[in-house]
């Protein structure tokens, strides 16, 4: 008896509670909803912009937080919209994106005509898939190396140029630091996980080898060279010496967390992590500075990254929607953006922006690293770009975590991309 | 065994109303199981490109397998990633299946014992099961980080390794870190279902075998465990389907990474996130058609009776 009545009460508070759940997306139909990542305090600030935003116009906003590995995030995005779902009004968007997805998405071209031409025009141009523009820039990304001045300093190291000076620099410092019982330091962190955060990192040694860019803006593929060889031998090698085993499991996330409690000597990541490490609870808080990537004997190569934002063919309120999308992309949110997280600006304007470059010093010297940025082969390998990708990071992969010669992998790999580029879904 | 009778008019009458009963539920389960199943099978042969897409044609077999111009086989079953998936989807069965069988029975073994708290501890041991994998996933994805984790820590502090070990870094030990995830998930599971046959055991035959001067090894090998059998049976392929398509876990621990991947996990990135749902499709019809030879082979070598005597 007493059994039946708790499990009565279970029941129907179950039922209680998914009635109210049902009923307050009801009340909350009228908000556009935004669905974005939640890379460090990304969705806190957005919040705090999307708020002001609302008392201004009286649209609220909703955020749908996705998880911070962009690779995720896309799997995700790509069952909701061949669902051909309603519920998601705003997709944020990786620069990579717009050729695979670009026909669920609303042309942009006219909504925003009288904003488009502020924005850097490869941006613009990244953004437009046959003929139409499906996505507004919200910020661009171009990694950097980051590098503990207290460290350099108390070493009498000159910041590094090359991969093979920074390799040297973090061993010598982590020898002499562990001698004197900081055990707990090592040398390099990165992106080294299997996903598309190594595609980029892995661009940028090879890049920079001279190993050109896996798949040519012609198509053609390139990626099985000695120079390519060369370079993701030199990314093995690191693991496990001056980058923790571990960091064939790290995306950007999990680099930053070693970085920022001050247990690296250098750092690949994005320019998120400068504000973040410069915050109040940061062991390298005025510690640290960026630099631009070594070069591995071609010359820096840094990937470019950065988000936009998209309008669905799916929403039922596509005005509010593009409304929204204009706000986050203007001046006064960019900047508010710069200033407190750090992302760089899609408006050229906002690099010579002195409120800009006292929170972000570096931003200045920025632009011409972005200008400079890589891209990965999206545009080329059109739909086929995230197989390509996966096959990519796979193959770099199997070289860091020791299951493969870099040699063999990257013949392998050839082998893969030749029948993805021969078969229905190629270039 | 009877001869085949005509049945009175009661019986049959008894007959259409449990099937008026069952209707309901064959309509539900026509609607979730069999249409979806029905659907990828069909897209299986075809070579549609995304989910929602409107026009296709038909390939039949292409997805599956066929040879090219150059006079080299192509498709799913010539794939060596998809074999790959397979063997690790089929290793992991085998070895977490039969942990966590061991481990389950003498859990069950322990739990039938009579002492005070026993109920809270019956309850206690259905925790880890009632965790959403998601959740116990990521949770142990930080314990095994190489950097943050408790477990390497705790591994450290007790002087069993000298540094950390990145668990789910290397392709071997990340196969050992979602077993020992596995086991620690769903031996409960196996623990509840033995327990629950060892309650049904006739007391006698053990006050038998305790005058005869049998000993407790001997009683479990003779007796508990052949008496156990069918249900422990039923049991082990639950948990072997169970395993046989395990996605969130492999997902969340090691995602992206082909050392370690699943048939689920291939199969979902082929269809939704290469823009391959045929080819996809192809691989999800596969993956049916082995867990059901599997299941075949099993029930018909293991003598399982999955209907009343």
């Amino acid at each position: 008896m007493k059994y039946l009545k708790l499990s009565n009460i279970l029941l129907t508070s179950v039922i209680v509670i998914s009635v109210a759940l049902v009923s307050c997306q009801k009340f909350g139909s009228d908000a556009v909803s935004i669905a974005t990542g939640s890379t460090g305090n990304d969705i806190e600030l957005l919040r705090t912009v999307l708020e002001e935003y609302t008392t201004e116009t009286g649209q609220a906003v909703e955020i749908t937080s996705m998880p911070s590995s962009t690779t995720d995030i896309f799997g995700q995005f790509k069952i909701w919209l061949n669902a051909k779902t309603s519920e998601i009004d705003i997709y944020q968007v990786d620069v990579i994106w717009a050729p695979q997805i670009g026909n669920h998405l609303v042309d942009l071209t006219e909504a925003v005509s009288d904003v488009s031409g502020d924005h850097f025009s490869s941006i613009i141009e990244s953004q437009t898939s046959n003929g139409r523009l499906v996505a507004l820039p919200f910020f661009t990304d171009a990694p950097a190396l980051y590098y503990r001045t207290d460290l350099l300093d108390k070493y009498n190291e000159n910041v590094p140029e090359t991969w093979d000076e920074m390799a040297l620099i973090a061993e010598y410092i982590m020898d002499e630091e562990h001698a004197a019982g900081n055990t707990e330091l090592w040398g390099f962190v990165f992106q080294g996980n299997s996903y598309e955060g190594l595609t980029c990192d892995a661009l940028e040694w090879v890049k920079s080898h001279g190993g050109g860019q896996i798949i040519e803006p012609d198509g053609s593929i390139s990626i099985n060279n000695p120079d390519a060889v060369r370079a993701i031998e030199f990314a093995a090698d690191l693991v496990g010496t001056i980058s923790p085993p571990g960091v064939t499991t790290y995306q950007e996330e999990e680099a930053r967390g070693i970085w920022q409690t001050g247990n690296a000597v250098f750092m690949r990541n994005w320019p998120y992590a400068y504000g973040l490490g410069n915050s109040d609870d940061s062991a390298v808080k005025g510690k640290f500075d960026v630099a631009p990537l070594p070069s591995g004997g071609a010359g820096s190569a840094a990937t470019l990254g950065g988000w936009n934002l998209a309008v669905s063919k799916y929403s039922e309120k596509q005005e509010a929607a593009i409304d929204v999308v204009k706000y986050l992309a203007s001046k006064k949110v960019q900047k508010f953006m710069a200033i407190n997280n750090s992302k760089l600006p899609t408006l050229p304007e906002l690099y010579s922006d002195p409120e800009v470059l006292k929170a972000v010093p570096f931003f200045a010297e920025w632009l011409d690293v972005f200008k400079q940025a890589v891209p990965r082969p999206s545009a080329p390998t059109k739909t086929a770009y995230n197989e390509v990708s996966k096959e990519f990071w796979t193959a770099v992969h199997n070289v860091l975590t020791g299951s493969s010669s870099a040699k063999d992998s990257l013949a392998n790999l050839e082998r893969k991309l030749t029948d993805i580029k021969e078969s229905e879904s190629g270039w | 065994m009877k001869a085949v009778q005509h049945p009175s008019v009661l019986t049959s009458q008894k007959i259409k109303t449990a099937w008026l009963f069952l209707l309901p539920m064959l309509a539900v389960l026509a609607f979730t199981a069999a249409w979806p199943l029905l659907r990828t099978i069909y897209f299986s042969f075809t070579d549609i490109r995304e989910f929602g897409q409107d026009s296709y044609n038909f390939v039949f077999f292409k997805n599956y397998l066929y040879f090219d111009q150059q006079g080299e086989w192509k498709g799913l079953f010539a794939n060596p990633t998809w074999w790959r998936s397979v063997w690790n989807t089929l290793k992991f069965t085998v070895i977490s299946v039969s942990i966590e069988t061991v481990l389950g029975i003498l859990i069950a073994l322990a739990l039938n014992l009579e002492f005070r708290g026993r109920g809270l501890i019956r309850a206690a041991i259905l925790i880890p099961w009632a965790i959403p994998t998601i959740v116990s996933a990521k949770m142990w994805a930080w314990m095994l980080n190489d950097q943050f984790g408790i477990i390497n820590d705790l591994l450290i502090k007790l002087g069993f390794l000298s540094d950390p070990i990145a668990w789910t870094g290397t392709p071997d030990t990340a196969f050992i870190a979602i077993i020992i995830v596995d086991v620690w998930k769903t031996t409960p599971f196996m623990a509840l279902l033995s327990l629950a046959a060892l309650q049904l055991l006739p007391g006698e035959v053990y006050e038998a075998a305790k005058v005869d001067g049998i000993g407790p090894i001997k009683r479990f090998f003779h007796i508990t465990l052949p008496l156990i059998r069918q249900p422990l049976m039923v049991a082990i392929i639950f948990r072997s389907l169970d395993s046989l398509r395990i996605f969130d876990l492999i997902y969340v621990l090691t995602p992206n990474n082909e050392a370690t991947m699943s048939m689920s996990v291939y199969a979902k990135f082929e269809m939704f996130d290469f823009s391959k749902f045929a080819y996809g499709a192809a691989a999800s019809t596969s993956l049916f058609l082995i867990i059901s030879l599997l299941t075949i082979i099993y029930i018909k070598f293991g003598r399982v009776n999955l209907g009343q005597n």
